[in-house]
Formats: structure tokens, C-alpha cells, sequence
């Protein structure tokens, strides 16, 4: 298969979250069809990591969120956080597994109920699993929006839609941490934000990620902030991971075309720098009718008979760098 | 070739000013009380270049854009200044004089495809329309003609899309049929609101491609709007950088990205991640919010979040003035990135979370 394989897993006791095989598989229309938006996706995390996975819309990165959080259910594979499979659970003992577990979303103001006060939004979670005493909850909940740099007195008398989009997405981030979880799964949590307040939420993340001991799943299509939160980036295309790897290591030398053409489709802001020629055209086709073999080898600059015919697998290019391609871009590596 | 060539290279001039913008005001009213959106802005734009327009949302940059072309609200809107295109004055212009000048001396990118695209009506009637009222062309050669247009912007299989409606084609797709619309009639001036943000980066990178040809061929000027430093750096010859309804700097785009003078800018620079840096490096994030428009704070509106902000910078406006080293390089500030040392922010400030 494209761009599968399980190579880049790794053998660590430190592994939070490790999938393997994730597909999920939707019906097109009446037509009979069938689409799968992901196409075997594995991916690890180790604790206290920030996994950032990019990709182009409709990839299927946040669908792929959704699978792990399983609001969506996979049609195949595996998802074991902390250790429990969680494909197999249900009802109470998958509610209670995804408290440790929280995802928080592009769109910060549809997400936050706009019936309820931002405080009374971020303590629901708190009341729905009585934890702790009613003093107890206040002093947690006033202590967590004034540590996302909302006032809680404000908090307390106004609705999400009195806040700007950087402050709802400070609510979100705060309402996802109340029930002290261990990863957190953020999608595409700044893209609709302006560049001045996506830095402050950034910085944010950062910071609440050391104070709180979490680990990240980072969504997102901008590859300078997925580099910039990552620790670890995991590449995806129409539905398949091309390359995964170390963050520094894969920016700077990336062993999949497609990773290639990403990075260099990216305006420099330097007036100076060279130009770089676009060395593909057209978009990514639809997983409807995915291409045969590697479903990227229609764009690609480096591809053969092989590639339109043999899916790739992961392999091993450099010390935590895996491509699943059949001419990765290294010396010496064909 | 049914494609009709741009007005200018028939016998005008390739060089010199083509829009002429003195102090623009486009303000709306609204229950809150006056929105002054675009408050102030002087800025001419030279034939043939292509000019930036960033800044933060909000900042005007859609408004100033519908301000040129006319297309504003015809209700609670407010406008003073004086807008020129080719000498023409636009601002009290009758709708007729406007229309004229739609398609063949003006046209616009919207910011959202969906809404800008008629979705009753198949894509290549909307090409079509435009070639057949303003260059009176027939049915077959508009036909032509739309073909063309939607080869030139890459898109595959042209004749089969000509027949399809806008909800059938991606983002990527709908946002080159825009493209085309506006390209058809060979504009003198295209303006393009944020013509990429919606799209992928690899189709941004086409997309941009494809107007830097479109100008180089035709001599056709740019007015490109966008919150993307790096996309101004790559394809715009000069850059006006808008703050809360005004322009604040104004640069040729090599020397504003190497000798940054308005704060604001330099924040905005500094403050967005780029992949030559290294993993966790700490963003040098702007504090707070942009201004009310409603009520703008007295001085210079960005004072409140800026690093470098003294008294003065509180109680008196800045303008718009030139550069002492460089003509071509003006700023509205009272102390120039270069001049003083940073100092904390005001710590009581409401604005300080944005
Ligand atoms: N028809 C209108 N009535 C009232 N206010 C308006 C109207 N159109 C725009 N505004 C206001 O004018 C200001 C400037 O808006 P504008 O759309 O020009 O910003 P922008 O720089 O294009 O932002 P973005 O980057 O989000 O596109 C905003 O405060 C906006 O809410
Ligand atoms: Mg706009």
C-alpha cells in the first residue's frame, strides 16, 4: 500500500498515543462508491512531544483528529492511548477516557456554547465529573482563565461572542485543560486567527504545554507554525503519510518529493532570496479515485513506471527520518 | 487570437501614475455610531507595478480596495478624498462613468469565491457575460475567448469546466474561474483581495505565478491584498502597510522588508513563524488588539501596542511623512524603529490579550 507501512513506530515506553492502520472509509452519494479519507494512516506520540501533521485540504488530517478522538469511528486499525484500546470502547469507559484526551478546533466561537457564560463553559466539564468541591472547581476554573490571560471576572458576566476569536480560542484551550488531560489535540487551532494574535496563542500553547506536562497533536496546513510548535512533523497526502520524521531534520532536508514541494511552494518573507521555480502544477486529485501506486506519482517530478504501479512503504532514511517513497530525495538512496 | 490586448499598449504611456489616492475616507454608519474603515489614505499607484496592501483584519484593506472600484454599499456609507484613475475623479463619479471602467480599465479579485461567483450560473457564461457586454463580442468568440482564459489559468479540460457550475469545482479551481472573470476583458488595473489565503500553498504558488505573467505580458498593474508578508515579498514591487483604517508605511518592498522604520511593521515581521527558523523558537507576538474603528484612540492608533511608544505617541497623530534618507520610504511614526530603546508595555492595559 501507498504510503503505508509502520516503520517510523517507535519502541519506547514513553508512547502515549500509537495508531496503526487507521482507515475510515465514507459512502459517496447513492452512487455505491465508497471514499477513504484515510488510507492507513500510523503514527505515534511520545510523551510530553509535539506531533505536528500537515498536510493540504482535504488530506484528511482532521478527520484523521476526529478518528483518534473517535467522534469519528474507523472503519479499520488501531488507537491505544495510555494504553487502552480505544476503537473497542464505548459509552462510560470512552467517556472517561477522553477526558484525558481533548481536542480543540479552528473555529473557536461556533465551538463554545453561546448560551452560557465563558465561565460557566470552561467549569462544565468539571461538574459533569464532580470533581472536586464547588470552592474547589471556582478556584480551578479562575485560575486556568487567568492563566490563558482571560479575566475571570469578565469571564463571569460575558458570552463567547462578546470575546475576539484569539480570546474564544484562550477559552477553548482552557475549557480543554480543566479536566487535567494528558494529550491534547489541536486542529488547525490558529489558522483563523490574524498573525499578531496567532503568535500570542502559539506562545500560549508552549507555555501551557511545559506548565501542564502535555503532550500535542498539532493539526494544521501552515508549515512554518507546524514547524515552529513541532518536535516531531508527520507529512500527509490524500489520506496516506508520505514522510514523517524530526522537525528540524525533515525541513531542512526532505526526503519526499511531495515534502519538497510543500516547502518550496512556501513565499519567502525576504525580498532577497532567490527564486524558487514551481516544480508542480495542478492539485491534489480526489480520494474518490486515488491514483494507483503512490497517489502522489501524477504530480510528481521524480516518478516512474514503478510509482504509478508499487505503493511505497515507510522505510528509514536517517536517524528519525521515514519516507515512503520509491526515489526519496537522498544521496546514495534509491 | 480573440483575446483583446490591453488598452495601454495602444498608445498610452507605459509608465507614470494611474490611481491617484488623496486622503480617502470611506466610512459606514452603524448602530455603534461611524466605522471609519478607511481613514485617511494618500497613496498613488504607478502603471504597471504592483503594489502590496497589508495589515491585520480589519485594517481596511477590503474597504480601500472596494473604494477604488465603487463597489461599496449604496446605504450609510460615507466618503470624502479624492480618487483619481487616469485623471478620472471616481469618488462622485455617476454609476455610469464607474461601469465604463469596469472589466477593461478595472477589475477585482474577490476575497471569497463562493459568494463572488454567481452558483446559478455555469462558469463559462460568467466568463463569457463580461466579453460579450464590454468588448461586444459574439456568442462563438466569447466562447473562444473563455477557453483561452481558462487555459491560461491552468485549468484542465477547459471545455467540460465551461459547462459546469460553480459548487462542482474546488476552492483552487473556483478562485482561478475568478481569476479569469476578472483577467477577460484585459484590465488595466486587476485588484486582488487576498486572491490566495483560501487556497493551498502549492496552488498559491501557481496562482501568484500566473499574475506576475499576466503583468509582465501586459503591463498590467497589481493591487495586491493580502495579510501574507511573505507572498508581498515575492511578488509586489512596493508595499503600503494599513493600520486601522490608515496607511502607516509605505516602501519600495526591498527596502521596507531591509530597513523597516514604523513599529508596527516590524512587529508584524517579527511576529509570524518562517521555516528558516528553528523548532520552538519564541514568537515575538504583538500584545493586544487592533483599535475600535468606532472610537480610535487619540495619537497614533497602534501606540497601545507598541514597544517603542513615548507620551507624544498618545496624545498627537503622526502622519505620513518621507524618509530624511530615502523619498520613496514614508512612515507615520514619532520614533522610527532605530531611534529609541523599547519599554514595557503599560501592564494595566485592557488591550494587552488578544
Ligand atoms: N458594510 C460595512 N458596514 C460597517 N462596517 C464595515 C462594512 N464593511 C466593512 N466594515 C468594517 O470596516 C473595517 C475594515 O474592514 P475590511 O474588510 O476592509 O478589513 P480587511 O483589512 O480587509 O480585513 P481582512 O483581513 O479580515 O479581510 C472593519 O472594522 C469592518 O468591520
Ligand atoms: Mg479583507
Amino acid at each position: 500500500m501507498a504510503g503505508t507501512g509502520t516503520a517510523h513506530l517507535r519502541d519506547a515506553d514513553d508512547i502515549v498515543l500509537r495508531v496503526e492502520g487507521l482507515v475510515v472509509e465514507f459512502p459517496v452519494g447513492r452512487t455505491g462508491l465508497t471514499v477513504q479519507a484515510v488510507s492507513g494512516i500510523s503514527l505515534d506520540v511520545r510523551r510530553g512531544e509535539t506531533l505536528g501533521l500537515v498536510g493540504e485540504s482535504g488530506c484528511g488530517k482532521s478527520t484523521t483528529g476526529k478518528l483518534l478522538m473517535q467522534l469519528l469511528r474507523p472503519t479499520a486499525g488501531s488507537v491505544r492511548f495510555d494504553g487502552v484500546e480505544l476503537t473497542t470502547l464505548s459509552g462510560e469507559a470512552l467517556r472517561r477516557a477522553r477526558t484525558r484526551m481533548q481536542m480543540i478546533f479552528q473555529d473557536p466561537i461556533s465551538s463554545l456554547n453561546p448560551r452560557r457564560t465563558v465561565r460557566d463553559v470552561v467549569l462544565e466539564p468539571l461538574r459533569i465529573w464532580k470533581r472536586g468541591t464547588a470552592a474547589e472547581q471556582s478556584a480551578k476554573v479562575d485560575a486556568l482563565l487567568a492563566e490563558v490571560g482571560i479575566d475571570p471576572a469578565r469571564a463571569a458576566e460575558s458570552r463567547a461572542h462578546q470575546f475576539s476569536g484569539g480570546q474564544c480560542q484562550r477559552i477553548s484551550i482552557a475549557r480543554s485543560l480543566v479536566l487535567d488531560p494528558t494529550l491534547l489535540i489541536c486542529d488547525e487551532p490558529v489558522s483563523a486567527l490574524d498573525v499578531s494574535v496567532q503568535a500570542q496563542v502559539i506562545n500560549l500553547l508552549e507555555d501551557l504545554k511545559a506548565a501542564h506536562g502535555l503532550t500535542l497533536l498539532f493539526i494544521a496546513h501552515d508549515l512554518a507554525v507546524v514547524k515552529n510548535i513541532s518536535d516531531r512533523v508527520a507529512v500527509m497526502y490524500l489520506g496516506k503519510l508520505c514522510e514523517v520524521g524530526d522537525c528540524a531534520t525533515l525541513y531542512r532536508a526532505p526526503a519526499h518529493p511531495y515534502t519538497r514541494l510543500l516547502l518550496d511552494s512556501i513565499p519567502i518573507p525576504d525580498p532577497a532570496a532567490p527564486d524558487v521555480p514551481v516544480t508542480a502544477d495542478g492539485e491534489p486529485p480526489s480520494p474518490v479515485l486515488p491514483p494507483s501506486g503512490c497517489r502522489f506519482h501524477p504530480r510528481c517530478p521524480a516518478a516512474t513506471e514503478l510509482c504509478a504501479t508499487t505503493e511505497p512503504t515507510m522505510r528509514p532514511v536517517g536517524d528519525d527520518q521515514f519516507v515512503a517513497c520509491h526515489h526519496p530525495l537522498v544521496a546514495g538512496l534509491t | 487570437m480573440t483575446r483583446p490586448r490591453p488598452l495601454q499598449t495602444a498608445g498610452r504611456p507605459a509608465e507614470g501614475p494611474l490611481i491617484e489616492l488623496t486622503d480617502v475616507r470611506t466610512h459606514f454608519a452603524t448602530e455603534r455610531g461611524l466605522v471609519r474603515a478607511v481613514d485617511g489614505v494618500t497613496l498613488t499607484i504607478q502603471r504597471g507595478r504592483a503594489v502590496g496592501l497589508v495589515g491585520e483584519s480589519g485594517s481596511g484593506k477590503t474597504v480601500l480596495s472596494r473604494s477604488i472600484m465603487g463597489l461599496l454599499p449604496r446605504r450609510g456609507v460615507v466618503r470624502s478624498g479624492s480618487i483619481r484613475f487616469e485623471g478620472t475623479e471616481l469618488i462622485d463619479a455617476p454609476r455610469s462613468t464607474l461601469r465604463s471602467l469596469w472589466g477593461r480599465e478595472m477589475a477585482m479579485v474577490f476575497q471569497d469565491p463562493m459568494t463572488s461567483l454567481n452558483p446559478l450560473m455555469r462558469v463559462g457564461e460568467q466568463i463569457a457575460e463580461p466579453l460579450r457586454i464590454h468588448l461586444g463580442q459574439s456568442r462563438a468568440e466569447a466562447r473562444d475567448t473563455t477557453i483561452r482564459l481558462l487555459t491560461e489559468v491552468r485549468i484542465p479540460s477547459p471545455a467540460e469546466r465551461l459547462r459546469q457550475y460553480p459548487y462542482e469545482l474546488s476552492g483552487g479551481m473556483r478562485q482561478r474561474v475568478m481569476i479569469a472573470i476578472a483577467l477577460a476583458c484585459g484590465p488595466t488595473a486587476l485588484l486582488a483581495d487576498e486572491p490566495t489565503t483560501a487556497l493551498d500553498v502549492t496552488v498559491q504558488a501557481q496562482i501568484l505565478a500566473l499574475l506576475s505573467e499576466e503583468r509582465r505580458e501586459r503591463n498590467m498593474t497589481l493591487v495586491l491584498v493580502t495579510h501574507d508578508l511573505g507572498v508581498v515579498a515575492r511578488h509586489t514591487d512596493e508595499v503600503a502597510v494599513m493600520y486601522g483604517g490608515k496607511v502607516v508605511e509605505r516602501a519600495p518592498t526591498a527596502a521596507l522588508f531591509r530597513r523597516t522604520r514604523m513599529p508596527y511593521t516590524e512587529a508584524l515581521m517579527r511576529s509570524i513563524p518562517t521555516v528558516d527558523d528553528p523548532p520552538h523558537t519564541r514568537l515575538a507576538a504583538i500584545p493586544g488588539r487592533p483599535p475600535d474603528l468606532v472610537e480610535p484612540p487619540p495619537g497614533c492608533r497602534f501606540a497601545a501596542r507598541c514597544a517603542y511608544a513615548r507620551e507624544r505617541c498618545h496624545a498627537e497623530e503622526p502622519s505620513l511623512v518621507a524618509s530624511s534618507d530615502d523619498p520613496d520610504h514614508h512612515y507615520a511614526c514619532w520614533y522610527p524603529v532605530g531611534t529609541v530603546e523599547p519599554v514595557a508595555l503599560r501592564p494595566a492595559d485592557p488591550a494587552a490579550v488578544g
